[in-house]
């Protein structure tokens, strides 16, 4: 008898799980139309790849999978396309998503199926894994995690212990149940393609001990094999994977970590089922088992339905009274939640559909006072306090409920239910929960908003640097072009001194010039020199060549031929220098001596002229700048011109006018000195 | 030198003081450098807690400044509302003062939106683009421009820039992937309560 | 009809706070017979005034804070406070003396803390602790047990509790007033010469503490608690009695089946120390708890100069309880020890 673990808390809730046992499992029939949601799973939705219209056979690729984390959809019968669009679904915001619906036609036709058969065993477990991947199937069990994401295993994990999830410890779910008793050799089957997939060191199918039927089908079933049933006493939440984990093997999954990391890989029989339907029989997952329950329904029981199937028509069979019901449940009535219309879909992880009477289920009540009364502490499978998670919830201090590990908490309900004061704890942690996540998502949005805010900042910061540094710089440019100007009118030597400059700088670069074409003819003699050189040791080896017969002789003909053009080309540069300097003894020529000599006469002039002989020579000028101005605009009028240009004309002689009679003052003055 | 000091007990006690004085203070000192912590400074931590939408509402050009005025001179802490009354209470917890109501002057708490530029009417002016203060708006002169929505923080700044009125703001709805459970309403509790107690009392009537 | 729309679970355990609180009711009435049988009917006057004054003080609270007086009336939870102060008082105390515990206990301690639940304290001990300071003499008037005096009969019970003065009543020492006063003594010889100590541990104490004892079993029972905190005090009780106590002398301290049986020692186990709201919360932090009650309980009952413990040991322990749960939580599901 193998060793079974206990894991702290638990609670026992009425099982009510008879009512939907009573009968085999019934087949639902195809609706007339079903809705299809594009999200079925955790992770990316699905994205489609039919048109409006178009038929499509049972079992086709409808929506693939555009991510890792995500799985494709197939279409559960054959029909046409009736609509892809947004419509409400299985969700407790009662909010639409979109959804491919399909027209039914009652025809079933199916895709040809190609399947690797019993042969699969010769697949490569990435190949394997694709065909579990490609037939679109999800968690089971509720959850609806990918099974193919599940099942990858990192190549430096070893899988110790395969465990296959028959527990369902919820009150009223049957669906697992009565798979377990009528379809064992299936499940023992899709096992196998496991084992054969992770090869585990042992396989444990666990079951609780409430389900004696299931677990003497499954021991016949796997008679023979090393898959072991273990059994154990019946206990909410026993089938959540982290406690069925520790009962089974005593092993916690680390906080935030996956079962791999204790060397364990859970799987829900519902999940094994399907992984044996695409493996041996290429059958996409396009129906699961529904347990529909209730005292609102007339005849409970499980039914196979096709995914897509709205509840209403499935509660119809089942013989649902509306007026009997308040609300209806997917899931069961510890974690799953309430629908908002009885026409939504059934999906890939609708385990049950629960329509429970008016009194059957307890309307939500006020809640009392926390009195602290621990029962809460002593029901958590987590081993939490929730009474003071309770406590930092109510206050929305949050990083005080990280602190009491609330991420740890798996809203398994149990504290809610033995809460002596009805309040609802798991609603508190669930909106927490979200609260703290969207805080982070915000959080690291800011952030980002931050780092874009000062990147820009600092761009800004830089062009505005850079433009005030071109505009200094213009600036300064400026600068020194004024203040050069005002430097060549302030000195009355410098222009002079700066002349003489040019002047000499222009002789030396003459010499200069003399000089380098110097330099240039004797390089060119040289090359014609060497070049001649090489052209004679060539044409003597090419002469030998041709002597010997060699087959260089070719190669070495159009080496003389290369120096020789190099020789002319060399030569004739060497004559057209010589031509342009042979004309070159040029006369020093001195005008720029004559230059300075004129200038300095010109100092000389004014150095000794008087103040009052500047005045009289600066008058003299102005009046004969008048004079010809008078004689211009008396010529324009003549001729007629432009009265603007007549006009300007008449300013000007405005102007030479007054500096006139300012220049007469300046030389009355002068000459009273 | 002890005579004197035994003769004047006042001198005694002012030569105690003064000692004990200088030897405290040396310890304090030399505590103050030897363990100096490195902190956040506080206009880090508040600049932290806003929320970076730059919108300006506040009066500063950009969050950093605000958080810059709250720590060094003083500023109010309501006068941002993009953060909203959460925003005001993490500030009030961080500053240890007492949380305000925000301050209508400079706008009130809105949902939080994008903003979303009509493309056939956008004439490529890139007025928008200037006054964007996290470069959400992609275009050039003369070309559309579109925001990156992932990018936006909703700070109204470009609305006015633009000539043709071609953006608007559109309110972030909610999704599949947003939509969570609320906290259990503790105000609405009583009221239950109370009509529980009145759907008793009928059926107590009846 | 729309479907209702509310969050998981949907099902809920038969658990209750008013079942919870009507169970500890129940569970003090082989108490309340034995404290009637051995002091006579000034226990059930008590008990009935308080109860009044219980309801009224609360009824004013929740009116006071717009609370509805209805729903939080049929919590019991005033119920449990009144009883349990009023079996704690002295039979034949006068009126006002009740009133104004009970009017302590639910003003001062419970509502003025938030109401129930929020109180850090418990309110019954702090009701009667308030009374102990305030009126000393009162407080430790006792009456003999049956057996040593006539018993007052219920006539006189109710004019002893509304026209005091006209009620002239017989007081007489408790075991512990006189364990504590007389210290030259061998214990057999104290047994000897003072009627009140009974068998084992008191005239008609004895046979309350085993009432409260049964009581407190049948809520163990019902699993309105759990057994730590109880346990603990009644196990670190017994062991510093067995320490100190050399066999012989009353200045030892008594016997540890004395301090069992004696004063309020069952009562404070099961109805006191088990008070959820006042107590520590994990299995751990109980443990410390009730041990921690049960040395000061030893230790103010001996060296102390109050003749009992009980409410000055829980109120102390009240101050500490949310220290304790802070450094006795339970390791979390995959997380390590300590995390």
């Amino acid at each position: 008898m193998r060793k079974i673990f206990d894991f702290h808390g638990g609670i026992h809730p009425p099982e009510n799980k008879h009512q939907s046992l009573q009968g085999s499992i019934r087949d639902a029939g195809i609706p007339p139309e079903l809705v299809l949601p594009l999200s079925q799973h955790i992770g990316t939705p699905a994205s489609p790849v039919v048109a409006v219209g178009e038929r499509v056979l049972a079992g086709q690729l409808i929506a693939e999978a555009p991510g890792f984390v995500s799985v494709p959809l197939h279409a559960p019968t054959s029909g046409t396309v009736a609509a892809i669009e947004d419509r409400l679904i299985a969700h407790p915001s009662g909010l639409p998503a979109p959804c491919i619906v399909i027209a039914t036609d009652g025809l079933d036709e199916w895709v040809e199926q190609r399947a690797p058969g019993t042969g699969y065993r010769e697949l490569a477990p990435g190949d394997l894994l694709a065909l579990i991947r490609n037939a679109g199937i999800a968690g089971m069990g509720g959850a609806g995690f990918p099974t193919a994401v599940k099942l990858a295993t990192r190549p430096d994990s070893k899988v110790q212990t395969l465990i296959i999830n028959g527990t369902e410890c919820e009150p009223y779910i049957t669906a697992d149940d009565i798979l377990m008793r009528e379809r064992p050799g299936r499940i023992i089957e899709g096992v196998n393609i496991l084992r054969h997939l992770l090869s585990p060191s042992e396989t444990l199918i666990g079951v609780e001990d409430n389900k004696p039927q299931a677990i003497a089908a499954l021991r016949a079933a796997a008679a023979g094999s090393s898959i072991e049933i273990v059994t154990f006493p019946t206990k909410y939440p026993s089938g959540g994977e982290k406690q069925l984990i520790e009962i089974l093997t005593g092993r916690q999954v680390p906080s935030g970590g996956l079962p791999l990391d204790v060397g364990v890989i859970c799987q829900n029989v519902g999940s094994v089922v399907a992984i044996q339907d695409a493996v041996l029989f290429g059958r996409p997952l396009v129906s699961r088992i529904t347990t529909v329950t209730g005292e609102a329904v007339d005849k409970p029981g499980n039914y196979e339905v096709l995914l897509g199937t709205p509840m209403s028509y499935l509660l119809t069979q089942a013989g649902y009274q509306p007026d009997r019901a308040q609300r209806l449940i997917m899931g069961g009535p510890m974690m799953g939640f309430t629908v908002p219309d009885a026409n939504v879909p059934i999906v890939k992880t609708s385990n049950c559909l629960l329509a429970p009477g008016l009194t059957e289920l307890s309307a939500p009540t006020p809640a009392q006072a926390c009195i602290r009364c621990g029962m809460c502490a002593q029901v958590c499978p987590a081993s939490l306090l929730p009474q003071q998670m309770f406590w930092f919830a109510q206050g929305k201090e949050y990083e005080k409920l990280e602190q009491q590990n609330l991420f740890d908490c798996i809203e398994c309900g149990a504290c809610s239910w033995a809460c002596p004061s009805n309040i609802p704890l798991v609603q508190y942690y669930r909106a927490s929960k979200a609260e703290i996540l969207q805080l982070r998502r915000e959080h690291t949005r800011a952030e980002q908003s931050r780092l874009r805010f000062e990147a820009r900042q600092e761009r800004m910061e830089r062009e505005e640097a850079a433009r005030t540094a071109k505009r200094a710089a213009r600036k300064q440019a400026a600068e020194q072009r004024a203040q050069a100007a005002a430097a060549g009118g302030a000195g009355d030597e410098d222009p002079i001194q700066a002349a003489i400059d040019r002047a000499k700088a222009k002789k030396a670069a003459q010499q200069a010039g003399t000089g380098g074409t110097t330099s240039e003819r004797e390089k060119l003699e040289k090359t014609v020199l060497t070049t001649r050189a090489r052209l004679e040791t060539a044409t003597a080896k090419l002469q030998q060549a041709q002597a010997e017969g060699s087959d260089l002789a070719d190669a070495l003909q159009l080496g003389v031929d290369k120096t020789r053009a190099k020789l002319e080309t060399a030569e004739q540069a060497l004559q057209a220098l010589l031509e342009s300097d042979s004309p070159a003894p040029v006369t020093p020529a001195d005008p720029a001596a004559a230059a300075i000599a004129r200038a300095q006469a010109a100092r000389d002039a004014g150095a000794t002229s008087s103040p009052a002989d500047k005045a009289r020579s600066q008058l003299e000028g102005l009046e004969q700048r008048l004079e010809k101005t008078r004689d211009r605009l008396a010529a324009s009028r003549n001729n007629g011109d432009e009265d603007k240009i007549v006009e300007a004309l008449e300013s000007t002689v405005v102007r030479l006018e007054e500096k006139v009679s300012a220049a007469r003052e300046d030389l009355k003055a002068a000459g009273d000195t | 030198m002890f005579e004197l000091i035994s003769q004047y007990p006042l001198l005694a006690a002012l030569f105690a003081l003064v000692g004990l004085g200088a030897i405290f203070g040396a310890v304090l000192g030399f505590a103050a450098v030897r363990f100096r912590t490195e902190g956040n400074p506080i206009a880090e931590q508040i600049n932290e807690l806003l929320p970076q939408t730059q919108c300006g509402q506040c009066g500063y050009p950009g969050c950093r400044p605000y958080a810059e005025a709250i720590a060094n001179s003083g500023e109010a802490i309501n006068k941002c509302p993009p953060g909203g009354e959460a925003g005001i209470q993490a500030l009030a917890t961080l500053l240890d003062v007492e949380a305000i109501p925000l301050d209508e002057e400079h706008g009130e708490e809105k949902v939080k939106a994008v903003a979303f530029i009509r493309e056939d009417e956008c004439i490529g002016c890139t007025k928008c683009i200037q006054a964007c203060p996290v470069d959400a708006i992609l275009g050039a002169a003369k070309q559309m421009h579109t925001v990156i929505a992932s990018e936006c923080t909703g700070c109204d700044l470009c609305l006015e820039p633009c000539p043709v009125d071609c953006i608007d703001m559109i309110p972030e709805s909610q999704s599949l992937q947003t939509w969570h459970w609320p906290l259990p309403d503790p105000a609405s509790r009583d009221i239950q309560i109370i009509a529980t107690d009145a759907a008793q009392a009928q059926d107590r009537a009846a | 009809m729309a479907l209702l729309r509310v969050t998981s679970p949907h099902a809920h355990g038969p658990a209750s706070t008013p079942r919870v609180m009507q169970k500890v009711l129940l569970a003090t009435v082989p108490g309340i017979i034995a404290l009637t049988h051995f002091f006579g009917f000034g226990i059930l006057v008590n008990l009935v005034w308080a109860c009044i004054v219980a309801l009224a003080c609360e009824a004013l609270a929740l009116a006071l804070r717009r609370r509805p007086i209805g729903f939080y009336l049929r919590d019991c939870s005033a119920l449990v406070t009144a009883t349990l102060l009023a079996v704690a008082l002295p039979p034949y105390s006068p009126w006002w003396l009740i009133a104004v515990g009970v009017a302590c206990a639910i003003l001062l301690a419970k509502h003025l803390y938030g109401g129930l639940g929020y109180n850090p304290f418990n309110p019954a001990m702090a009701g009667y602790v308030i009374l102990l300071i305030s009126f000393p003499v009162q407080m430790t008037a006792w009456a003999p047990p049956r057996g040593l005096g006539q018993l007052p009969g219920f006539m006189e019970a109710l004019q002893a509790c509304f026209w005091p003065p006209g009620y002239d009543g017989v007081t007489m020492a408790t075991p512990l007033d006189l364990m504590k006063q007389n210290t030259g003594l061998l214990m057999t010889d104290l047994y000897a010469q003072t009627p009140q100590f009974g068998r084992w541990a008191g005239l008609g104490w004895e046979w309350v503490n085993i009432a409260f004892l049964a009581g407190g079993a049948w809520l163990l029972y019902q699993r309105i608690f759990t057994w730590h905190a109880p346990l603990a005090m009644l196990a670190s009780l017994t062991l510093f009695a067995a320490i100190f106590y050399d066999g012989g002398s009353s200045a030892s301290g008594g016997s540890p089946l004395f301090h069992l049986l004696s004063g309020a020692t069952m009562f404070g186990a099961f109805f006191i120390v088990t008070d959820p709201v006042t107590s520590a919360v994990s299995v751990r932090g109980r443990l410390v708890y009730g041990a921690m009650i049960g040395a000061l309980v030893y230790i103010i009952r001996v060296r102390g100069n109050y003749p009992d413990a009980v409410a000055f040991a829980v109120l102390i322990m009240n101050f500490a309880a949310p220290f304790i749960d802070n450094y006795t939580r339970p390791r979390t599901y995959g997380h390590k020890a300590g995390g």
